[in-house]
């Protein structure tokens, strides 16, 4: 195998989660990989690997990946107990093996939760993200009806902070890292976005209380204030926006009928 | 073959509005009694898929990805252009069409262009008022930056993650008619064939990624938005599971390709690191505004950046193109880095050029840099592991976007009847070279303002038989797709679709890449075909049928990536001169920039299937310009 940048690479052994499908009980299967270099990614190792059992015939490893630069939201490996490894503020898909040194025993599993059920391998299943933002995630307005951009004026401040919620991934880290799998830190993000627009208002109290449900109804965890889901989250999004979901949600039970 | 542009007659200016009162219309109660099908979510199809079920059509949308959220339109990083002139500057609808067509190096449809800026400023309000978050000045404005090929601020952004903003608002759009239960999604889902009964655009096969299941659908018409395909260069700025399959299969069964060959070489983006990389990252236009293209004057200069002093740099995008300076188109931009790569200039160490933020931060301080490009600079320090904010950035050409793709007409549909293609995955409005922040632009353009009313016209005109997925064509299909599926696990060979794939791309890249001459694409028009029979003979495709086999998915798209390659090798040799994306070495000015033939070649190649081991046939659809004077293109 090379190496390109000549030297001698690590040699590692993966410790990766296995499971046919959804039935399949699933467990851990350990696998050697070699002379890795310390600047590939971490998923190009998981491919290095893949290549070499494809070549032997066996089934590769299923893992979800896509746009591989942090921004699909797609990829979603819980990395020795770490949802996205041990990098902050970064995917799986950033995460570089120069973080690792030669004889490290990895443990690679799925993002673990109820509402996440396990697909194959380490691919999971995550379409109750999908049907919390079916619930209220949007402002209703058809192509057509919008009038001049302008007319709708966003403080500077304000729109900073929109963004700032509206930049996540919908990848899920947040709810792994949970101890409870609660999905309060990607519903929070959600509703900040809105309630922190003009645009959000109309809707603002019967979004909160749609999405509240929809989120309970899907089998999420409550949220306990342990902020693991801050410290996994790639894109940075603060617990600050559980703390106005749930002024949102107490002002909406209060304001609706 | 027949190709009819549907180009409407008279002033440009009133072209749209002309076409939109001559197409018929379907009334609100006869809506739902149409099924349209649409594949692929990202700006076109979820902009559409949800713009037509607003309308009251029922909605069948699909995707490879897990959740519709995910298409590659969200990785599109700097903006998305619009003819507001909110800054003053001078802009306007005319100026945006003038722009986009000599960007384009007056290869694409004048009126088309001129529709795509007439709507630009919809999908800005739009958008806006989905709650997307654009950046804003103080006093709660749309702020503006500026892009490659224009000398006015137009480009609306939201930090550098402008298309995740806009695809999660159409997105937004999609899940709020999913929810009304107006469209049904089929996630992980990949289009493997279409399917036409009495030359009309019927129905789909799909393989179901997470059971295997061959699955049939039918529908009135099929809106293929499945983006682009510059991935048959294995490395790119792509997304892995971004491939051709969808628009190739189409092509099989009768739908024309137009210009293949016109495919973007973007100018900065974080160089190859080794033998292993899987992909290749952008960095955006959009640094452009601020950062500083350079390299040492000195051939083979083995000091660090920071040891060359200023006036041993060279600048050399300010110094041959003053009046847009670092802001020259890409290919512009892309051609000029080789130059001085080729030169022996290259940046310390690697392949690659300098792009330096030094004068901005000493102009504006790291935090004003930080807040503009923040994300960006994070993307580069977790790859490279340097600071940006520190030393320059190394950046390298990279393919990026495919100009090409199913020919369409005005109302974008193809040479089949009944199916439509929409944003990247058609080839209509950027010529031979595509303009920053233009291509979000086009994707929602043809999904919220554009297709919406040109496929009322189809279904108000046709006529379609009640045709179901119990239709003798769909099991002939469905069993087709089978058995590709089966030969794919039958070969049992030793080499992996991936090493296959990267070996296609190191002919695609060396042969028919930034620079191009007769005698290598001969070589790749023998090298390809010699390529799939390899992987044909050779592939290991492990794993089953029936279950989630990732190695199956990635064998399929590239044998399709092996087929269409041939073709686009063929429309770069047929297409004998240089223009935009597309630089034949034959043909360049003394200066090394593009030679057009205006005379021979100022028209669009639509190549028409002729079947199995046929050599396909080559079309041209006439291009004139009565509203842009022709000429070659000057940013000096």
């Amino acid at each position: 195998m090379d190496n390109h940048d000549g030297g001698k690479g690590m040699n590692l052994t993966l410790k990766v989660w296995r499971q046919k499908d959804s039935r399949d009980r699933g467990g851990l299967v350990a696998y050697k990989v070699e002379n890795i270099s310390a600047d590939i990614s971490f998923l190009e190792m998981l491919d290095i690997l893949n290549e070499q059992l494809v070549a032997k015939g066996e089934d590769a490893i299923s893992f979800d990946h896509d746009c591989r630069e942090g921004i699909c939201g797609m990829c979603a490996l819980m990395i020795d107990g770490q949802a996205h490894g041990k990098d902050k503020d970064a995917t799986t898909c950033q995460l570089h093996m120069r973080r690792y040194k030669d004889g490290d025993v990895i443990v690679i599993e799925p993002f673990r939760a109820k509402a996440f059920p396990v697909v194959k391998d380490l691919v999971v299943d995550r379409s109750a993200f999908d049907r919390i933002q079916q619930a209220g995630g949007f402002v209703s307005v058809n192509t057509g009806n919008a009038g001049d951009a302008n007319n709708i004026l966003v403080p500077h401040d304000k729109a900073e902070k929109a963004m700032d919620a509206a930049s996540c991934i919908g990848c899920g880290a947040c709810v792994a890292a949970c101890p409870n799998a609660s999905a309060m830190l990607f519903v929070a993000a959600k509703v900040s976005q809105y309630a922190l627009l003009p645009q959000g208002q109309p809707e603002r109290e019967r979004r909160v209380l749609a999405m509240r449900a929809a989120m309970d109804a899907e089998g999420f965890g409550h949220c306990t204030n342990e902020y693991e889901c801050e410290a996994a989250c790639p894109k940075g999004i603060k617990v600050s926006n559980i703390a106005r979901l749930n002024r949102e949600f107490v002002r909406a039970m209060v304001v609706s009928e | 073959m027949k190709l009819d542009p549907k180009v409407p007659t008279g002033p440009i200016e009133k072209s749209w509005d002309k076409a939109r009162f001559e197409l018929k219309l379907v009334n609100p109660a006869n809506k739902r009694k149409f099924k349209v099908l649409v594949v692929g979510t990202g700006l076109a199809g979820s902009a559409a898929a949800a713009s037509l079920a607003e309308l009251g059509y029922e909605v069948e949308a699909f995707c490879v990805q897990d959740s519709a959220r995910r298409a590659h339109s969200i990785a599109a990083q700097g903006g998305i252009n619009a003819a507001k002139n909110y800054p003053n500057d001078g802009d306007s609808v005319w100026r945006l069409f003038y722009d986009t067509v000599k960007g384009g190096d007056f290869r694409a449809r004048e009126a088309n262009v001129y529709r795509l800026a007439q709507v630009s400023n919809s999908i800005i309000d739009q958008c806006a008022a989905q709650g997307v978050p654009f950046a804003r000045e103080y006093g709660g404005t749309l702020s503006n930056r500026s892009f490659g090929g224009a000398q006015v601020s137009r480009t609306f952004y939201a930090r550098g993650q402008t298309g995740q903003q806009l695809l999660l608002g159409a997105y937004s759009a999609l899940m709020r008619q999913v929810g009304a239960g107006a469209v049904k999604l089929f996630p992980r889902r990949e289009m493997l064939d279409l399917v036409v009964v009495d030359g009309a655009a019927r129905g789909i096969v799909c393989r179901n990624l997470t059971t295997g299941a061959t699955e049939t659908y039918s529908g009135d018409a099929v809106l293929l938005c499945t983006g682009g395909y510059g991935n048959v260069f294995y490395l790119s700025t792509n997304a892995n599971s971004c491939n051709v399959t969808a628009t190739w299969r189409a092509h099989k069964r009768g739908a024309a390709f137009a210009n293949p060959c016109f495919t973007q070489i973007h100018p900065t983006c974080i160089p190859v690191a080794g033998a292993h990389q899987s992909k290749l990252t952008l960095m955006s236009e959009s640094l452009r505004n601020d950062g500083r293209i350079w390299v040492p004057k000195k051939k083979g200069d083995e000091r660090g950046p920071a040891d060359i002093p200023e006036e041993e740099r060279d600048y050399y995008l300010e110094r041959k193109y003053p009046a847009f300076g670092n802001l020259v188109p890409r290919d512009i931009a892309s051609r000029a880095a080789k130059q001085v790569i080729d030169e022996g200039r290259g940046a310390k160490g690697a392949l690659s050029v300098y792009l330096d933020f030094q004068a901005a931060i000493k102009r504006v301080g790291e935090d004003k840099v930080r807040e503009k490009y923040g994300n960006l600079f994070d993307m580069y320090h977790h790859i490279t592991d340097e600071n940006p904010y520190k030393v320059p950035m190394r950046i390298y050409p990279a393919v990026h976007y495919t100009m090409g793709g199913l020919w369409v007409d005005y109302n974008l549909m193809t040479t089949i009847p009944g199916l439509f293609c929409l944003g990247e995955a058609n080839f209509s409005d950027h010529g031979a070279n595509r303009l920053g922040a233009s291509a979000l632009m086009q994707g929602l353009a043809d999904g919220y303002f554009v297709l919406p009313y040109t496929i009322g016209g189809y279904f108000a005109g046709a006529k379609l038989a009640k045709v179901g997925t119990d239709h003798a064509a769909f099991k002939a299909v469905a069993a087709e797709v089978a058995s590709n599926t089966a030969q794919l696990l039958a070969v049992r060979g030793k080499a992996t679709p991936q090493e296959l794939h990267r070996k296609l791309g190191r002919v695609m890249w060396d042969k028919v890449g930034m620079g191009r001459n007769a005698r290598g694409l001969k070589e790749a028009l023998a090298e390809i075909p010699a390529l799939r029979e390899e992987f044909w003979k050779t592939v290991a495709v492990s794993g089953s049928e029936e279950s989630f086999n990732q190695t199956l998915e990635r064998a399929g798209r590239v044998a399709d990536f092996l087929e269409f390659g041939e073709l686009l090798a063929k429309d770069a040799l047929t297409r004998e001169e240089s223009c935009g994306g597309h630089f034949r070495e034959e043909h360049q000015t003394e200066d090394g920039e593009a030679k057009r033939d205006d005379r021979n070649f100022s028209h669009v190649a639509a190549w028409e299937y002729a079947g199995e081991g046929k050599e396909p046939v080559r079309h041209a659809e006439p291009l004139t310009f009565d509203n842009v004077h022709i000429a070659q293109r000057n940013y000096a």
